[in-house]
């Protein structure tokens, strides 16, 4: 039998939730200061657009837990083969509607640019994501550097095509084209936010994610984030990416997040962050621009995004 | 292999059959004991497809008992075809409420999404309503209540199969050597029933 006590607590001592909503948002906010005041202490940190609740995802995930077509289809497969893969010397070969085009060694294209922190969530098309707390260099201080001409509405990188290293390129079923081509309209890649990584929890970059540098442009799925990129190209024309070679009506040129736009074989409305628990797939629901909305928004203003996805 | 008992051969099929299972048990103790240690990152993931390729395989098995049986000349094994049919669907099951309860967490709003919108979806959960017709009218009386129709009814394992295997052709972005196994194998079973059915037919001209 259940015997109600009368409350303890006279009415007139109990905050009202209006009050008590505000302490929570006080709370948050204070919170966020500190968090913040740490980043800013850890020199150039920039955790642009994350949410009170976005936690960095363990290492071990990120470095272990991916997709590198290149080294395998299964997620596992890029920490288990990409130990094959040299990455030294590293020559990137520019081309196209550029003043300074040729081959150039890695080390002198980075040269004196120093890689920044910065703190992104990933958001793969496949509808899992991490937070993760990349060292990079802003793709437009890379960019400038080949000056690029008034032609260049577009840029295409390519990976590395080297399947005596790559096992994924000497697989006999896959029906991707090698080498594996992304591309970024002029001012998306210009725009702050994009970043080219050089590092991973402050140390080099593993073969695994992309070594020795990969693209990192958080608004979008992670396809469109290179990996190991050996050619730059600028051109007047719009490349043709690899996923939207193998099945344009699945994988478009832009393939901004977006919630509304279902990918034709799962829902993009949310995503699971990683890690999750054996009952628990930890959906969250998914943002406009993977949460960039505010800063990137504007380049796509007056486009139709259900038709360019 | 003839000294093989029925009895036997059946205890050998249930021990082989439940071994990925016990497999799996071990493996969900030892993640529920370390968070993302057996598993993975996504364990609800890795069960859902660790479920679903055991389902797949054991069909295809099941799909292939009567092959066996008439090229090995070896009757007794047709026995065991029951016991591999029920073992698929079993795993076919667990599969199936891993991604209702463990995956799509019971929002009945989002199957349904699932199963309008998503042509492989749509063709596992058909696979799947297959199955269950066939796990359901597997026992002997529901044999004897439907006579004829039960031979027709359970020739529904073809259908099974093949959506089974388009389920998963569907399902992936890229094609890979699992997936090209198993429509190898797939089309090896319908190409050898087709040419078995054409044989039984000429025989049955000839013999009028």
């Amino acid at each position: 039998m259940l015997i109600r006590k009368p409350a303890d607590i006279p009415t007139s001592e109990i905050t009202p939730e209006a009050v008590y909503q505000q302490r929570r948002t006080f709370m948050g906010q204070s919170a966020a200061l500190i968090v913040g005041a740490g980043l800013s202490a850890a020199s150039s940190r920039v955790s642009a657009g994350l949410q009170e609740d976005d936690e960095i995802t363990p290492e071990q995930i990120v470095t272990q837990y991916n997709n590198f077509y290149e080294f395998g289809t299964d997620k596992s497969d890029p920490y288990a083969n990409a130990g094959a893969l040299t990455t030294d010397p590293w020559t990137v070969s520019v081309s196209g509607a550029a003043n300074k085009t040729g081959d150039f060694a890695f080390e002198d294209v980075i040269k004196g640019l120093t890689p920044e922190e910065r703190i992104y969530r990933f958001r793969c098309v496949e509808a899992w994501s991490m937070v993760v707390p990349w060292m990079g260099i802003p793709l437009k201080k890379i960019l400038q550097q080949f000056e690029p001409t008034g032609d260049a509405k577009y840029v295409a990188f390519k990976t590395l095509y080297r399947p005596e290293e790559m096992v994924g390129q000497r697989s006999f079923f896959s029906s991707i084209d090698w080498p594996y081509v992304e591309g970024l309209r002029m001012d998306e890649a210009y725009h702050p936010l994009s970043i080219m990584v050089t590092g991973l929890y402050g140390k080099e970059l593993p073969n695994q994610n992309g070594a020795p540098w990969r693209l990192m442009v958080p608004w979008k799925y992670g396809f469109k984030s290179i990996k190991s990129i050996v050619s730059i190209h600028f051109s007047e024309r719009q490349p043709v990416n690899t996923w939207q070679a193998l099945a344009a009506h699945e994988y478009g040129f832009y393939a901004n997040v977006n919630p509304a736009v279902d990918h034709p074989r799962w829902s993009q409305a949310s995503e699971r962050r990683l890690p999750s628990s054996i009952f628990n797939p930890n959906r969250r629901p998914t943002l406009p621009f993977n949460g960039y909305a505010d800063e990137v928004a504007e380049l796509y203003r007056g486009m139709d995004l259900r038709k360019n996805y | 292999m003839r000294a093989l008992n029925v009895c036997r051969l059946k205890a050998l099929v249930w021990a082989t059959l439940s071994a990925p299972l016990l497999w799996l048990l071990i493996l969900i103790s030892q993640e529920l004991r370390q968070p993302n240690s057996a598993l993975g990152p996504e364990p609800s993931e890795a069960l859902l497809h660790y479920l679903g390729e055991w389902a797949l395989i054991m069909l295809l098995l099941a799909f292939a008992v009567s092959p066996l049986r008439r090229r090995l000349h070896w009757p007794p094994l047709g026995q065991a075809r029951r016991l591999v049919g029920l073992f698929a669907f079993t795993y076919a099951t667990l599969h199936v409420l891993t991604y209702l309860g463990l995956y799509a967490q019971f929002q009945l709003a989002e199957v349904i999404d699932d199963f309008v919108h998503r042509p492989y979806i749509t063709a596992g959960m058909a696979a799947f309503g297959a199955l269950l017709l066939m796990a359901i009218t597997s026992t002997q009386g529901w044999r004897r209540r439907l006579k004829r129709r039960w031979q027709q009814l359970h020739r529904g394992i073809y259908v099974a199969a093949a959506l089974a295997v388009i389920h998963l052709l569907w399902l992936r972005k890229d094609n890979t050597l699992d997936s090209a196994i198993y429509l190898s194998v797939l089309a090896l079973l319908i190409v050898e029933r087709t040419v078995f059915f054409w044989q039984q037919r000429q025989r049955r001209e000839v013999g009028s």
